[in-house]
């Protein structure tokens, strides 16, 4: 089952539903980007509740006009409508009065939210036909979705895909450093208001799919996740649409093998998936990776003390010390040092005193500064500058 | 020409004024909440020379470079920059930021920082041509930080920061450069760095004016300075205005007599 679905052989609703979500899920993570970018993560979330009430006016409008309550187009209209609401409201509430932005998404997010459940609760009480589909907009729901719906669905992505491709520099300026942006003219406001528009844009367009409650999922997750890659903007917007695409692709064919999967949920849990793999084992951002790096630093610094310690004939109690030391053959079990043992810590003596003529030497400013205890001298001066240092210090007492 | 509310030293007839100015500035005032920063503020900047803005912390330095480059909205006052609005002129003024005003762990690298610099010849759509990457480098090697280029910008010194700042700034080719505390907090090797690109500029013809909080060096790198604290205190030559008298009037108490007879002192 889940393999049929995952190769689209699910028949034509599954496949489309499939290719529907993964379009979602790029244009989703390629916006949730700047959002993250420009650390406005949470507007989404916001963004995303306040569009309840507006399905369900749009869902009471439709049904009282006589015609179908599930025309999805007009609901998504509705969600839009709601949704620009709220991010007004949120807009005002930052601008007018003191509340910081993140009390304002508190207020705007559970008002609309509770008000969308209150009319929720009134369309199910009512008892006009076929209201069944509005839960699925919660949580989202992909069973009976209709080739118009997928049309809907990717024709917002890619209109949203277009205008983040053609206004991506001046989001990006703006996101790194707004005062720079502004003094080059640059509308700040209205590029900040264009990327909650998009996040709109996507956030309505996935209702369906996702659902509002965790919509907030697939605008972050995926940023998040790609950050842990790479250094450059550009390629973190592009992963973030490729991780985005993948985990609305598996959440929803993998929601689709089952009956009564709800297909929200299952894409969160593939992104988280994704976030999670990429935080283990991505390199140098990755936890793995800087475990490693600490304990490489370690054992370098260790290693460098305990020879420094037995060329002043100190005794090391340190075991980890030790443990290095006698593993890489410098001292025996009793912690004396070998012959080779000697001449090493013997170097790293020399080294040491032919560092601190350097660190005298006003001339050589920048190689001093990269002086940490633990920087082998052999990279920062030629073998002529060295040999000049040696005979400043004098005859070595012992070659090496 | 609206005479300004602090003008002490009556030299307004030797004034390039407002249409010939890089920078003239005409009863500004910004205000947060309803605590003016800057109050009622003319300036006129000299063309082609390095000006320095002088004042104790709060005293509404950084406010007053903000507003005259439309970054916060001022009271009232109004902006021309070489005889023109502002809006008209955005091309040829650069400006550098404090270096704490932008998060250092942004994914970007160095050499993406100057391109920004760029963004007018580049556009919305633009590609990014050779061209494009030779002009990002060379303000790169000005400031001595080519070798950096492909760093991500958050494993870089302070100073080091700083000079990528300036970099871009430098990526666009302006008149007329807007520094905000670049000598801030960065090591002398930056520092030496950053005076003689700023030096270089005034000997191409650009005009600079600082931010500066270090009154030590005021009289080695700058030709003028605008005393300020809230209102203009003094403006003109260091000679001039760089005085016992005046300093002793933005600082009030907050330095010694002792101190600013030194600073004040010509070399």
């Amino acid at each position: 089952m889940l393999i049929d679905a995952l190769f689209l052989q699910m028949g034509y609703n599954a496949t489309l539903v499939a290719i529907g979500a993964a379009l979602l899920g790029a244009a989703s993570g390629i916006t949730g980007t700047f959002l993250f970018l420009r650390k406005r993560a949470l507007v989404s979330d916001a963004v995303s509740h306040a569009t309840l009430p507006g399905v369900c006016v749009a869902f009471l409008v439709l049904v009282a006009l006589g015609g179908d309550g599930r025309n999805l187009a007009a609901l998504l209209t509705g969600s839009a409508v709601s949704a620009g609401l709220g991010l007004l409201c949120m807009n005002w509430l930052t601008r007018n009065t003191r509340l910081a932005e993140d009390a304002a998404i508190g207020a705007v997010l559970s008002v609309f939210f509770g008000f969308g459940v209150v009319l929720l609760t009134v369309i199910q009480t009512l008892g006009v036909g076929r209201q069944a589909g509005l839960e699925g907009f919660l949580l989202g729901s992909t069973a009976g979705m209709l080739y118009t719906d997928a049309l809907v669905i990717a024709g917002g992505g890619a209109a949203v895909l277009f205008l983040v491709l053609l206004t991506r520099r001046p989001m990006t300026m703006v996101a790194f450093d707004p005062e720079y942006a502004a003094a080059r003219g640059l509308p700040v406001s209205k590029i900040d208001m264009l990327m909650m528009g998009l996040v709109m844009a996507v956030t309505v367009v996935g209702l369906k799919v996702v659902g509002l409650i965790l919509i907030v999922a697939l605008l972050i997750i995926p940023p998040v996740a790609a950050r842990f890659w790479t250094e450059r903007a550009d390629q973190v917007v592009i992963l973030a649409g490729v991780l985005g695409a993948l985990a609305a692709y598996l959440g929803a064919a993998i929601s689709a093998s089952a009956p009564n999967l709800p297909t929200g949920p299952i894409i969160v849990l593939m992104s988280f998936a994704l976030f999670a793999l990429s935080l283990l084992v991505a390199p140098n951002r990755g936890v793995l990776a800087a475990v490693l790096r600490h304990q490489r630093f370690q054992r370098r610094l260790h290693m460098r003390q305990g020879l420094l310690a037995l060329a002043q004939d100190q005794t090391i109690y340190e075991p980890l010390t030790l443990r290095l030391l006698s593993r890489a053959g410098l001292v025996r079990a009793d912690g004396v040092a070998t012959r080779s043992g000697q001449a090493r810590a013997a170097k790293a003596l020399r080294d040491e005193r032919r560092w601190d003529i350097l660190r005298r030497d006003q001339a050589q400013e920048a190689a001093a500064a990269l002086y940490d205890g633990l920087r082998e001298i052999e990279t920062v001066l030629t073998p002529d500058q060295i040999a000049a240092i040696d005979r400043e210090i004098g005859t070595p007492k012992e070659a090496f | 020409m609206q005479l300004s509310l602090a003008s002490q030293n009556g030299q307004a007839a030797r004034e390039p004024g407002l249409e010939t100015s890089p920078l003239a500035i005409r009863g500004l005032t910004v205000s947060y909440g309803e605590k003016p920063a800057v109050f009622s503020v003319d300036m006129t900047v000299v063309p082609g020379q390095m000006t320095a803005i002088i004042g104790p912390n709060g005293a509404g330095k950084s406010t007053l470079l903000k507003a005259a480059l439309g970054i916060v909205p001022p009271v009232s006052g109004r902006v021309q920059v070489f005889g023109r609005p502002l809006d008209h002129q955005r091309g040829r003024i650069a400006y550098v930021p404090q270096r704490a005003s932008v998060d250092w762990d942004f994914p970007t690298r160095v050499i993406d920082v100057v391109m920004m610099g760029l963004y007018r010849e580049l556009g919305l759509l633009g590609r990014i041509r050779g061209t494009h990457r030779q002009i990002a480098s060379d303000c790169l090697d000005r400031v001595g930080m080519s070798e950096f280029a492909d760093r991500q910008i958050g494993q870089l010194s302070g100073g080091q920061q700083q000079r990528v700042f300036l970099a871009r700034a430098l990526a666009q080719g302006a008149d007329l450069y807007l520094l905000d505390e670049p000598f801030a907090g960065v090591d002398a090797a930056t520092e030496k760095a950053i005076i003689g690109v700023l030096k270089a500029l005034r000997a191409e013809g650009k005009t600079v004016v600082v931010v500066h909080h270090d009154l030590a060096t005021v009289r080695d790198y700058f030709d003028n300075v605008f005393l300020i604290n809230t209102r203009k205190v003094a403006e003109g030559s260091v000679a001039e205005a760089f005085t016992p008298d005046t300093l002793q009037s933005a600082y009030g108490g907050r330095l010694a007599t002792a101190q600013i007879d030194q600073i004040a002192r010509p070399a």
